[in-house]
């Protein structure tokens, strides 16, 4: 009797554990897992319409733990989602490990190649050749500005005047001193994020050379980007506000910082955060004209069940259509080359930003831009970067000292 | 009939073992096989990521007591553990005296005591955050009424280290106190009485009857509080608004979110399995020096 009760429950238990596996209305339930706004949700029912065997379903996580997860997902072998959006910060540490990714050279990528630029079809391959990420957006990079403040201190507000007022990163930090004199009480930038990541993102050579080796100590181009942000912030021309801090973000609707640099995607988040500020906000051109920050990948982990109904959904995901019908949704710039000259781009523009050309500013500042090569660590070793010019702000360290400190923490990180 | 109580002694002898065998099982697969595994782990080279991992030997100890962001982790531990753990035991002794004291509704008051430990730590450390924030938090704006101008918390190594220990005390005070106040009630009132007849104050008959009373007590919560002091993370990783550093300058980075920082974000299981073991290792230290200091009180009084 007992012995029959217990092969029950082990029954039961078997039973519990086999069920959920299957797909059992015969349908292919795909899971894409993002963060941030990828703006996906409506392509997903319209892509079900097209393929009515798919179902899908997204995940959005926190971006930094979007990427743990993904990391231990594939590390365990188990977990993860048929597509797997990666970000520009963590991309190197996936391409690195292309043995956990589908190679979507396998899938129809050569066919597809020349829908991006080449160093964004790079960015997501490995060192062997494997493709394992898609481009979704890129960062492009502009200055946000409020055109109140601006005539606060008697500087021009139209934004072709204000995008002259600064043709150099130099020019921007006069500009803000002249602008420091007349308004004491309204920062000039928001905190060290962003102008640091703004000049960093117009070298050539970055953090990393070609060949993953770490050159913080010995680039003079990361230098320069640290000796103006640090002058910039020693200036006391910051709101010392931490990106996507609660500071930052009630900087953002309050008008307590004059300009940010701002990616694409960046707009969008302006555009919520500072929605009573609507109509005094603007965009002009970035001192240095190009630049990027940001941008993503869809990627197909190995252990899907489903690679080609994973793939085909990533590519029709990225697909030069669905990209631009995404800018006019969420503000993620398209990483498709051709959507450069068309109109359907050019012409859009931004009615929080008082009817900037957005279309044209970005794509002009993306054709600018200077490919540069993201290392492994990228992501981590920018954070100490700007850690070290908070460490300015707070006034624990003097720029020499905290540069010190910087160079010690990239080494452990090399 | 033979048969019958030759399975009851067997049933006598064996039942005691099965009913705690669920524990050691799971014990077994979620405490004794990670923590062996991770002694294993500690020996290489191991990317979370890489396919095959090289083995280095002591490598990575090594590197770790050359390491002054570990060495820095653990100093910063041991000041928010003695700023957090000797006020939070002090205010808990004195919770409790005043919980042991006739009151009106005592469950009442002693429930409220737990309420904020049975918050949870994230909802305990966004409160904080804007409690202690830079340029909207409550507590700057009191001493901008003062005058006395404003404080950036996370940006001073005591300054912020203060605020965390606050968070810490705020936690685990009424649970401290709840034990106390336990210990407390099996202490026989006659002696209070007695000593209350030769003429003894409240702070006398504290200090000379109910703290003795309750010593092995005190001993168990400084050992708890000790371990539990060691191993701080949501604390500092939430003040610090998700940072792994503990700040700029890592000035209120705890071993455990240093640990957190190596393994999960720079995925060095190797390096981080080794500081792991040394961390294991500093808080056995800890609390046994806590131990014979609390002892080596005993023997004094």
């Amino acid at each position: 009797m007992r012995s029959r009760l217990l092969a029950g429950l082990l029954a039961v238990a078997l039973t519990a554990t086999g069920a959920g596996c299957g797909d059992d209305d015969g349908r292919i339930h795909l899971t894409v897992s993002t963060f941030g706004e990828f703006g996906y949700q409506p392509l997903y029912r319209e892509y079900e319409r097209l393929n009515p065997e798919i179902r899908i379903t997204e995940r959005v996580t926190r971006t930094e733990d979007h990427h743990k997860n993904l990391a231990a997902h594939l590390a365990t072998k188990t977990g993860a989602a048929d597509v797997e959006a990666i970000e520009e910060g963590w991309i190197s540490q996936f391409t690195n490990a292309p043995n956990r990714f589908v190679d979507f050279n396998e899938y129809g990528g050569p066919a597809i190649k020349d829908r991006w630029p080449t160093w964004k079809w790079a960015a997501g391959s490995a060192a062997d050749g494997r493709v394992i990420g898609l481009g979704t957006d890129v960062g492009g990079m502009a200055m946000c500005y409020r055109k109140d403040l601006l005539a606060r201190a008697g500087l021009p507000t139209e934004r072709t005047a204000v995008g002259e007022l600064w043709p150099t990163w130099a020019d921007y930090i006069a500009t803000g001193l002249r602008f420091r004199q007349r308004v004491p009480d309204v920062a000039f930038f928001d905190g060290p994020s962003a102008i640091y990541r703004g000049i960093l993102g117009q070298q050539r050579v970055g953090l990393y050379d070609g060949k993953d080796n770490v050159v913080v100590r010995t680039n003079p181009a990361v230098k320069r980007a640290w000796d103006l942000s640090a002058q910039a912030v020693s200036a006391g021309l910051s709101a010392r506000a931490t990106a996507f801090s609660a500071d930052w973000t009630a900087g953002l609707a309050q008008g307590l910082f004059a300009t940010i640099a701002c990616p694409s995607w960046l707009t969008n988040y302006i555009a919520q955060q500072a929605a009573s500020a609507a109509g005094q906000w603007d965009i002009a051109t970035v001192p240095g004209r190009g630049g990027n920050w940001g941008g993503s990948w869809l990627s197909v982990p190995r252990q899907t069940e489903h690679p080609a109904e994973a793939t085909a959904l990533a590519i029709w995901l990225t697909a030069p259509e669905q990209q631009a019908r995404i800018f006019e949704s969420t503000s993620n710039f398209p990483s498709a080359v051709d959507l450069y000259d068309d109109p359907v781009i050019l012409e859009r523009t931004s009615a929080f930003f008082g009817n900037a050309p957005v279309g044209r500013i970005f794509a002009d500042s993306v054709t600018a831009l200077v490919p540069q090569y993201q290392g492994p660590r990228s992501g981590d070793i920018n954070a100490r970067i700007i850690d070290g010019l908070t460490r300015i702000e707070q006034g624990r360290d003097s720029p020499d000292e905290s540069w010190r400190k910087v160079l010690r923490e990239a080494d452990a990180l090399s | 009939m033979r048969r019958r109580s030759r399975f009851h002694r067997l049933d006598r002898r064996a039942s005691p073992y099965l009913y705690v065998l669920p524990f050691f099982l799971l014990f077994a697969v979620f405490g004794a096989f990670p923590l062996f595994y991770t002694v294993w782990v500690s020996l290489f080279d191991w990317d979370f990521l890489a396919e095959t991992h090289t083995w280095i030997g002591l490598a990575n100890y090594t590197r770790l007591f050359g390491d002054y962001t570990f060495w820095n982790a653990v100093l910063n531990t041991v000041q928010i553990l003695v700023l957090a753990t000797v006020p939070q035991l002090v205010l808990a002794l004195l919770l409790a005296y005043a919980l042991n004291h006739r009151l009106r509704m005592p469950t009442t008051w002693r429930m409220s005591a737990l309420l904020p430990n049975i918050t949870s730590v994230v909802a305990v450390t966004i409160i904080f955050g804007q409690l202690f924030g830079r340029d909207y938090g409550l507590i700057n704006y009191l001493l901008g009424l003062l005058d006395v101008g404003k404080i950036d918390w996370q940006a001073g190594k005591a300054s912020s280290q203060f605020a965390i220990a606050v968070m810490i005390v705020w936690r685990w005070t009424g649970y401290t106190a709840l034990i106390y106040l336990a210990a407390m009630q099996a202490v026989p009132r006659d002696l209070y009485a007695a000593a209350a007849l030769d003429g003894a104050s409240r702070f006398q008959q504290f200090r000379k009857i109910t703290v003795p009373a309750i010593r092995p007590t005190i001993v168990f919560t400084v050992i708890v509080a000790t371990i539990a002091g060691m191993q701080v993370l949501a604390e500092p990783l939430l003040f610090g608004g998700g940072s792994v550093t503990g700040g700029s300058d890592r000035q209120f980075q705890t071993l455990s979110l240093y640990l957190y920082e190596v393994g999960f974000t720079r995925w060095e299981f190797g390096y981080a399995s080794a500081a792991a073991w040394i961390m294991f290792a500093l808080i056995v230290v800890a609390a046994l020096v806590n131990y014979l200091l609390i002892s080596r009180l005993r023997r004094h009084s």
